[in-house]
């Protein structure tokens, strides 16, 4: 008996047809925008867009699922190096097999960087499901030992890895990202994020949340949910990562460890958790506050972590609480993202 | 509802002007400098590497301050402008990004590690500003473009000049290798190593490796001392060397240390006790020189910050010096202008040895070779490129 | 003899876990500052000889002072930036304790300055720096840091069985509220604990320092996470299981890299993850699920 909400699906059908347009007017809003802006403002505002990503990813299972996840830059890391895998080692052949098919050379770029991101999302996504199973067994806090634990080998094992640059990493990546895909991704990201806290799998991630036990009690499969949306997650700072890492033109391991983790659960945290709106802000706020910081550079990370003390101190349920900010349905604010009154159920 | 209406406003108040002024142009940016010369520096000042930014910049300024003293370049005064990067990549290509676009610097210096500066110096390719990286040895470095200069020599040269060194000088015919294997400096450099050593005749009687922040090496030095070496070759940094020559004299191994650059550090001695004593590494400086430009520099920064320099210092004066004497060639601060005359660099008479730029727009310069006696270095050989032919 | 620094550094987040449930993440940079109080102490009193070296008692002075530093730090630390989350969401007070982490890192790194620093070491001649037993070799100074955190352990250990406010530290750490209910000052408690964790730690800094030759602002990062594998390991919670749990990993720790360097941090995390998997508890812990 599927739950129907006040505020509606966006169908995918929709999606799927509007997406030729929408890429082209991307792709000229892009090209314009990267004309126009000088390049500092547009790196800056490719970064808020990437960790717009990997906040609300993460807050699918820290804020969504209340699961305390802290290594989520062991994913990034995967994504980063499958991506680069692709359009590094791989590119030749891909080159052959879109010829073969008959893809226009002006196509093959963005198409072989698309296939790259796939790449990302997947091997993210299986290092999700390896990192979940044997960790989302357990409760709270040795979840994030767990998670934390996870994130660090993960690095660790890629850095003796030769083949894919071992400590010094993989450079000479393709300059891939760009503002499309990067708004692909963020629009992207919002809108799954969206569809699942609509969603009756959204509300078994809301129930375990709320009382985990209370939830098995009725019957809900906490375990299967939990993976479900770790995987999720993962799939999509695979996909974080992957932007990246052809953002930078390549992918040091010392720059996707425990801090870089931190970073994200900070931004998840102080937006909100379980609110996608105020994971958005605080992803875009804490980009760029380490930038507008730089006149007072040399007590810059001072300042930051005094300020990071303060908002906690001040606003613990952080700056949305667990509010939303909902465009769809008619330009209201709505309480909480939570399921609609009893009684209005169908049958 | 006001609340969102709140919201609304402060969002687009909040990025609005933000949008705004990122839409200056670079021109406008370099109206707005016509004053002055304004360079770049990109360094860590906080983080794991932030002491080798921090002496790094100590050079630099020096060098600024004595260029303004001697008068004005091109007329005008040279401002240093200086971004931390935290000693990370992504934060290094970022303020890079800035320096060039927000601040309109007509060339950068920086940085020390060189994953740093691979990540960060296509963007001064790209957009055609000069980078010269002071310290960096990788040398996929400059083959990023022909805007990215370096004024230190490689791990490549590095590696030969050692093994030079060791069979010429110290005529040692069995080495071992003991590197870490965590590091691509320290691989780049004992693969030169062995190939010259061999070539020239010696044989490698041991490999073996370690891990950064590692503090026990017993076991792979009891392995080296069986194959009984007449040195051994340990190309890594400060921290690991000294406990492993400490724990190499406990276990009776008496031959001679070679290393290289990362020694090279105030903390390596008392790290070390008496069990350094005699070995050799080979550097980019020796501040004991007794060459003219050496001493004054050695004395000028010794009054200015109290302690003496150490070779990342000395090459981040030496850069800004060759620097600004380019853009004086160059009679302009024009991208290419600066570009052209800092490849045209020829026995520049740094503090860090003669610098010539070559095609690769690597430095040529010589290595000195540092012999620790008590509490100091003293400088015993300096080999040339040619002698290491 | 890594694996007591891991268990003292261990004991100090295993106690303020066992009364908070919260990993004090500002745990390792509160050894760091230890081991700066412990240098500047032997500078500024003068307790060094001319080649910097400290005879024994003044190692233990140094000692003391570090520990009772460290304790303030550590007490201050609660004061200010956990008391007042008590009732918040534990992700919040853990991004506080991140950011407290932060703060004195790089707090550090401005007030201390990113040099390296040489430490103090113990006034021994060359000779009987080791003990060497049949071809074994045994550094003074690991016996010494043996040593001082067994004295550590045991006297924790007594505090907290033997006495009336370990027991009080039991019981908060059991349940909170019941024991607040039975008249004990939880405040207290809880400053308490923090006090006698931040002294270990302090500890743990001076002697890594004597060890290690040299400290410098951001020694913590790695130590802290480890000595938290290390608590986890043993059984969070519990004390007897951090001491064991420090030396679990610092014996694997140092058998690995004898044998494969590079891949000694993967294989420390592996034992975190082999642990979580096969007994979440930890080797000594208590129950780690909850039954309705």
């Amino acid at each position: 008996m599927k739950v129907r909400d006040k505020r509606r699906h966006i169908p995918a059908l929709v999606w799927l047809l509007s997406v030729i347009p929408i890429a082209l007017v991307l792709s000229a809003t892009g090209r314009y925008l990267e004309g126009a802006l000088q390049g500092y403002f547009f790196r800056v505002l490719m970064l808020s867009g990437i960790a717009i990503i990997a906040a609300v990813s993460l807050n699918v299972v820290n804020g969504f699922t209340g699961q305390f996840s802290i290594g989520h830059a062991g994913f990034m890391l995967v994504g980063a190096y499958a991506s680069a895998g692709i359009t590094v080692f791989a590119r030749p052949h891909l080159q052959l097999a879109l010829d073969a098919a008959h893809v226009p050379a002006s196509v093959q770029p963005p198409l072989g960087f698309g296939v790259a991101l796939v790449a990302a999302a997947l091997g993210a996504a299986v290092a999700g499901l390896v990192v979940g199973l044997p960790s989302l067994r357990l409760r709270g806090d040795y979840l994030a030992i767990a998670t934390l634990g996870f994130g660090e080998a993960i690095r660790a094992i890629f850095v003796t890895i030769d083949a894919v640059g071992g400590a010094s990493g993989l450079h000479n990546v393709p300059l891939d990202t760009n503002f499309v895909w990067v708004f692909l991704g963020v629009i992207s990201v919002i809108v799954t994020a969206r569809n699942l806290a609509l969603s009756t799998h959204g509300r078994a991630l809301f129930a375990i949340r709320e009382d985990e036990l209370a939830a098995q009690a009725v019957g809900v499969d906490t375990f299967r949910y939990k993976v479900l949306a770790f995987v999720i997650a993962a799939a999509w700072a695979g996909v974080a990562g992957a932007l990246l890492a052809h953002l930078n033109q390549g992918v040091d391991p010392k720059d996707y460890g425990f801090m870089k983790s931190v970073e994200i659960v900070v931004m998840v945290v102080l937006g909100g958790l379980g609110s996608v709106t105020g994971a958005v802000i605080a992803a875009v706020a804490l980009t760029w506050l380490p930038e507008l910081l730089r006149p007072v550079q040399d007590y810059r990370m001072v300042l930051y972590s005094v300020l990071l003390i303060l908002l906690m101190l001040l606003r613990p349920r952080g700056l949305f609480g667990r509010k939303e900010f909902s465009l769809g349905s008619l330009f209201t604010f709505r309480k909480e993202a939570a399921p609609p009154r009893p009684g209005k159920e169908a049958g | 509802m006001s609340r969102r209406i709140l919201a609304v406003i402060a969002a687009v108040g909040l990025v609005g002007p933000l949008v705004l002024m990122g839409c200056a142009k670079r021109a406008d940016v370099a109206a707005r400098n016509s004053g002055v010369i304004l360079i770049g520096e990109y360094d860590a000042f906080h983080g794991r590497t932030a002491d080798f930014g921090k002496t790094t910049h100590e050079g630099i300024v020096l060098a600024v301050d004595e260029i303004n003293g001697k008068g004005l370049l091109l007329g005008k005064r040279v401002v240093l402008k200086s971004e931390d990067d935290r000693g990370e990549a992504s934060e290094a290509r970022t303020a890079v990004q800035k320096l060039i676009d927000r601040d309109g610097v007509v060339a950068v210096l920086g940085e020390v590690a060189s994953s740093n500066t691979l990540t960060a110096a296509p963007v001064a390719q790209s957009s055609k500003i000069p980078l010269i990286t002071p310290s960096s040895t990788n040398p996929d470095v400059t083959k990023i473009g022909n805007y990215i200069f370096r004024v230190c020599f490689t791990d490549d040269f590095q590696g030969a000049v050692c093994a030079t060194f060791a069979r010429d000088s110290l005529k040692a015919a069995r080495s071992a290798i003991f590197r870490d294997v965590t590091s691509d400096y320290s691989k780049g450099f004992a693969r030169a190593f062995e190939s010259t050593f061999q070539k020239k005749g010696g044989g490698i009687v041991a490999r073996s490796t370690y891990t950064q922040g590692d503090k026990d090496f017993k076991s792979q030095l009891t392995a080296i001392r069986s194959a009984n070496p007449d040195i051994i070759f340990v190309p890594g940094y400060y921290g690991e060397v000294s406990l492993i020559a400490v724990q190499a004299r406990d276990l009776g191994i008496r031959v001679p240390l070679l290393g290289g650059d990362g020694w090279d550090s105030t903390s390596l001695v008392p790290a070390a006790g008496t069990a350094l004593e005699g070995c050799y590494f080979s550097t980019h400086f020796s501040s004991l020189d007794t060459k003219p430009e050496v001493a004054r520099f050695v004395k000028a920064f010794r009054k200015r910050y109290g302690h003496d320099p150490n070779a990342l210092a000395a090459l981040g004066y030496d850069a800004a010096w060759i620097l600004a004497e380019a853009i004086r060639r160059a009679g302009s601060t024009q991208g290419d202008a600066i570009r052209r005359q800092l490849a045209a660099t020829k026995d520049f008479p740094g503090v860090t040895g003669r610098i010539t730029i070559d095609s690769q727009r690597n430095a040529s310069k010589p290595a000195v070779i540092l012999q620790i006696r008590g509490t100091s270095f003293v400088s015993v050989a300096s080999i040339t490129p040619r002698q290491v032919k | 003899m890594l694996g007591s620094i891991y268990a003292l550094i261990a004991l100090g987040y295993t106690m303020v876990y066992g009364v908070l449930r919260l990993i004090n993440f500002a745990h390792g940079d509160v050894y760091m500052v230890g081991a700066y109080i412990g240098l500047y102490a032997a500078q500024y009193l003068h307790l060094q000889t001319g080649e910097g070296v400290l005879t024994p008692p003044a190692l233990l002075l140094i000692l003391l002072i570090a520990m009772a530093g460290a304790a303030a730090l550590g007490f201050l630390i609660e004061r200010v930036a956990y008391r007042p989350l008590r009732r918040a969401p534990r992700l919040t007070a853990l991004i506080t304790a991140i950011g407290v982490s932060m703060l004195l890192e790089y707090g550090g790194q401005i007030v201390f300055t990113t040099t390296p620093r040489a430490y103090p070491q113990l006034a021994m001649a060359e000779k009987s720096r080791a003990l060497v037993l049949r071809g074994v070799r045994i550094d003074w100074v690991d016996i010494i840091i043996l040593i001082v955190a067994a004295v550590l352990l045991i006297t924790l250990q007594i505090i907290v069985h033997r006495t009336r406010p370990g027991k009080a530290m039991r019981a908060v750490s059991f349940d909170r509220e019941a024991a607040s209910l039975m008249g004990i000052n939880t405040d207290t408690i809880i400053a308490l604990t923090f006090i006698i964790g931040s002294a270990f730690a302090g500890a743990a800094g001076v002697l890594v320092g004597m060890r290690s030759q040299s400290i410098e602002p951001l020694m913590g990062l790695m130590a802290g996470i480890k000595a938290f594998v290390a608590a986890v390991v043993g059984g969070i919670g519990s004390i007897p299981g951090a001491a064991l749990g420090g030396l679990v990993m610092g014996v694997s720790e140092e058998a690995v890299h004898a044998v494969y360097p590079q891949l000694t941090d993967a294989v420390v995390f592996g034992i975190l993850i082999l642990i979580l998997v096969l007994r979440p508890r930890g080797l000594l812990g208590g129950p780690a699920m909850e039954k309705v």
